[in-house]
């Protein structure tokens, strides 16, 4: 939170609001040593199922329940040849599903985010309050409750069963929308748009090159946000999508697990699968954990 | 998903209950016919299914016949592959041609008119290729035919031959002695168990119940009557929730990580379970392979011969597929010709409800029993005991009241509390079917 601001954010009003934070902190330079230890227990029990994986994810079948659990094995690329041969490679064929599901459906939100979040936080007009109301209320309502009448709506117009069906309803995002919203009021100063007008700049110009820029590491945290709850919804295309094909690997390794009572489950392939499919979020987090300089406190002070 | 207006209810009361058949089926299938004769060229069918070997049964269809092509879809088993076809018969688009169809699901299907009669699409022998029992499955007892069976899952007892060997074990042919050997083995081994009572899979216990003469669901006229509270299934629970009690099996569920440990290191030494167990052993306990051996399940009297199912299913054509003759064609020759069933048997493992193919697509021993030759021979003498039994219309709403209450009693480990279990079925069950608009005879 109080390292520097990445250099797009040469504008005064998060500074100022990170400014009034500092003082409370300076006093607890040196950690302490609960908060510390607390912290600890907190990481192990968070991090303890990813090492069981890891661990389980190397053994045999028949090792997987009969060998100590943390004890590591050497099946890792067994697993994952196995894996990557079940019905012809299907399990890659996920992973590309939920790539594009989680990567276009996170780019659409964050667009329509940035969009609305910006027009609600810097423009007057009539109605205003009572979009952002609904906007609010949509924020309650967990995505899930949804899904039925996605379904229902989507069947009307023949769309279930595509990759629209998925990608549609992950568009729109109310906490997206209320993120920018947020940040856009903290991070955009009125002065500056206002300057930009007066320079005879259009609206258009000055939303992309103006408030956009200033807008990106709150932008950035929409897009892992979302990234991540699509790339872990289950849901939503276990309602909509009936063609294995189009699954993304949540949907997948579910059906693994759940072939009848007459079929073993595939155990070891799905946490082979469970392990590879962390993979890329581990990376995507890696690699964009220098923007994740949110100063959502900031934005929330000032909201 | 279940239907709310009294009259639809009604409606599909009556299509249940072979009085309205007629009306139904003559407008499906004539709708089918003028679809598929206008059509032409190149049909798609999709099919809906988790059972094993389907993709090789279709791609040896799709290989003989380039103008009916199939697709594969895997869905997850059972219960979430049902709710997403009634939900996509809802919303009137999104239902694949052809489904994967559990006989204890039937009713539920047809009450919802999510299956289409392909009476007049069937090949007229194909009646003739299966058991009474097993036909009535599919027709409800009806005119109507809502698809072709295509394996069955009769139940027998399953057991570690060289352990009952190193016990020193008699195999139980009585439920009694079923019960002196659970116990026998606790006392030589403290740590092994000959059994458990699974509360999470009620097809397990609808089957022992169908043993013990049980039959849940009945047609009276134009009502339906609920009979799980019977002295047959009070005995079951009963008998269960003794050997529960005294500790003497255990009351962990099956299919948990826990219970495939104890199969692979052998404190679980028996299952009782059905014809497609090798499968399943051999997936979860490969090391095991030979150990174990299959006998007929106990009985609750000297000498008896009877048994359940659990499992087995049918393949049917869904009421929004737009090519229901070719989908039919498919699906008789998938579970009917020789050819068909036996890739079921060979690539799939199933147990094929065909009985003129059986002999030939079983000729060998399953691979997981390599040392019983005669495992097919016994399993065709134990498929002709199984019992009569009629499922509902809502066997979802009994089988999740049997997963509360049932999982409450194994919990408590109270013989009281299992038989308690149903009673509580049958009330949920009742007012279940009231509430949907079913006219429930007491």
């Amino acid at each position: 939170m109080t390292t520097t601001t990445s250099p797009a954010l040469s504008v005064p009003v998060p500074h100022r609001a990170e400014r009034a934070v500092r003082p409370a902190r300076t006093h607890r330079e040196r950690p302490s040593l609960w908060g510390t230890l607390i912290l600890l227990v907190g990481a192990a029990y968070c991090l303890f199922p990813v090492l069981w994986v890891v661990m389980a994810s190397t053994k045999s079948a028949s090792e997987l329940f009969s060998t100590f659990t943390l004890a590591p094995s050497t099946h890792l690329p067994e697993n994952v040849v196995d894996l990557s041969q079940y019905r012809g490679g299907i399990y890659w064929r996920w992973m590309a599903n939920t790539a594009l599901y989680a990567g276009v459906g996170g780019l659409a939100s964050v667009v329509v985010s940035a969009m609305a979040g910006y027009g609600l936080a810097k423009f007057q007009f009539r109605g205003k309050k009572a979009v952002f109301n609904v906007i609010l209320a949509g924020v309650l309502v967990p995505g899930v409750v949804l899904a039925i009448p996605q379904y229902l709506l989507l069947a009307q117009v023949g769309l279930t069963n595509t990759y629209w069906s998925v990608l549609l309803p992950s568009v729109i995002s109310p906490y997206g929308i209320y993120l920018a919203r947020i940040y856009a009021a903290a991070s955009v100063p009125d002065d500056v748009l206002e300057a930009a007008r007066t320079d005879g700049a259009r609206e258009g110009r000055i939303f992309t090159s103006i408030a956009v820029p200033m807008m990106v590491p709150g932008l950035v945290t929409i897009f892992l946000f979302q990234f991540v709850a699509i790339w872990n919804n289950f849901m939503l295309p276990y309602i909509m999508l009936g063609d294995d094909r189009l699954f993304p690997i949540t949907v997948g390794l579910s059906g693994l697990l759940n072939q009848g009572a007459s079929q073993p489950a595939m155990y070891t392939s799905v946490i082979t699968g469970a392990l590879l499919s962390i993979v890329p979020l581990a990376a995507l987090f890696l690699t964009l954990q220098r923007f994740w300089q949110v100063d959502l406190a900031a934005g929330a002070v000032k909201a | 998903m279940r239907l709310h207006s009294g009259i639809r209810a009604a409606v599909a009361l009556t299509a249940t209950a072979l009085l309205a058949t007629a009306c139904s089926s003559g407008g499906t299938s004539s709708e089918g016919e003028t679809g598929s004769t206008g059509s032409g060229g190149k049909v798609e069918l999709s099919f809906w299914t988790w059972a094993p070997g389907m993709e090789e049964v279709v791609a040896a269809w799709n290989a003989a016949h380039p103008d009916v092509q199939v697709t594969v879809n895997k869905q997850d088993g059972g219960d979430p592959a049902v709710t997403k076809l009634l939900t996509a018969i809802k919303a009137g688009s999104g239902a694949p041609d052809l489904m994967q169809t559990e006989y204890q699901k039937i009713p539920t299907l047809v009450s919802a008119d999510a299956l289409a009669d392909i009476k007049g699409d069937l090949p007229g022998d194909v009646q003739s290729h299966f058991a009474d029992g097993t036909w009535q499955a599919v027709t409800l007892g009806s005119d109507a035919v809502y698809g072709v069976p295509q394996d069955s899952g009769p139940m027998e007892f399953y057991y570690r031959a060289d352990l009952f060997e190193k016990y020193g074990l008699e195999v139980p042919t009585t439920w009694a002695q079923y019960a002196e050997v659970a116990a026998e083995l606790r006392e030589k081994d403290p740590k092994a168990y000959l059994g458990t009572f699974s509360a999470t899979d009620a097809g397990w216990f609808t089957g022992l119940a169908q043993q013990a003469g049980a039959s849940w669901w009945g047609i009276d006229g134009d009502a339906w009557t609920v009979d799980i509270d019977s002295a047959a299934t009070q005995k079951v629970a009963q008998y269960w929730g003794d050997l529960v009690e005294k500790g003497v099996i255990d009351n962990k569920p099956m299919y948990t990580p826990e219970w495939n440990a104890a199969l692979n290191d052998g404190t679980q030494i028996g299952w009782v379970s059905a014809i497609w167990a090798p499968g399943v052993l051999a997936g979860n306990a490969a090391d095991t392979a030979g150990k174990w051996k299959m006998a007929p399940l106990p009985q609750w009297e000297e000498g008896g011969q009877a048994t359940g199912n659990w499992g087995g299913s049918a393949t049917s054509v869904t009421s929004q597929s737009k090519h229901p003759k070719e989908a039919a064609e498919f699906i008789a020759w998938m579970n009917s010709s020789q050819e068909g069933v036996n890739i079921l048997a060979q690539e799939g493992g199933l147990y094929p409800a065909d009985i003129p193919g059986q002999a030939e697509a079983l000729s060998e021993p399953p691979a997981f029993f390599p040392e019983q030759d005669d495992f097919y021979t016994i399993a065709a003498q134990i498929a002709q005991t199984v019992q009569p039994f009629t499922y509902g219309p809502n066997v979802n709403v009994a089988y999740s009241a049997y997963n509360d209450e049932f999982g409450k009693a194994a919990e408590a480990k109270k013989a009281s509390a299992f038989t308690a279990a149903v009673t509580a079925m049958q009330t949920a069950t009742v007012d279940d079917l009231k509430n949907s608009g079913f006219t429930v005879k007491d």
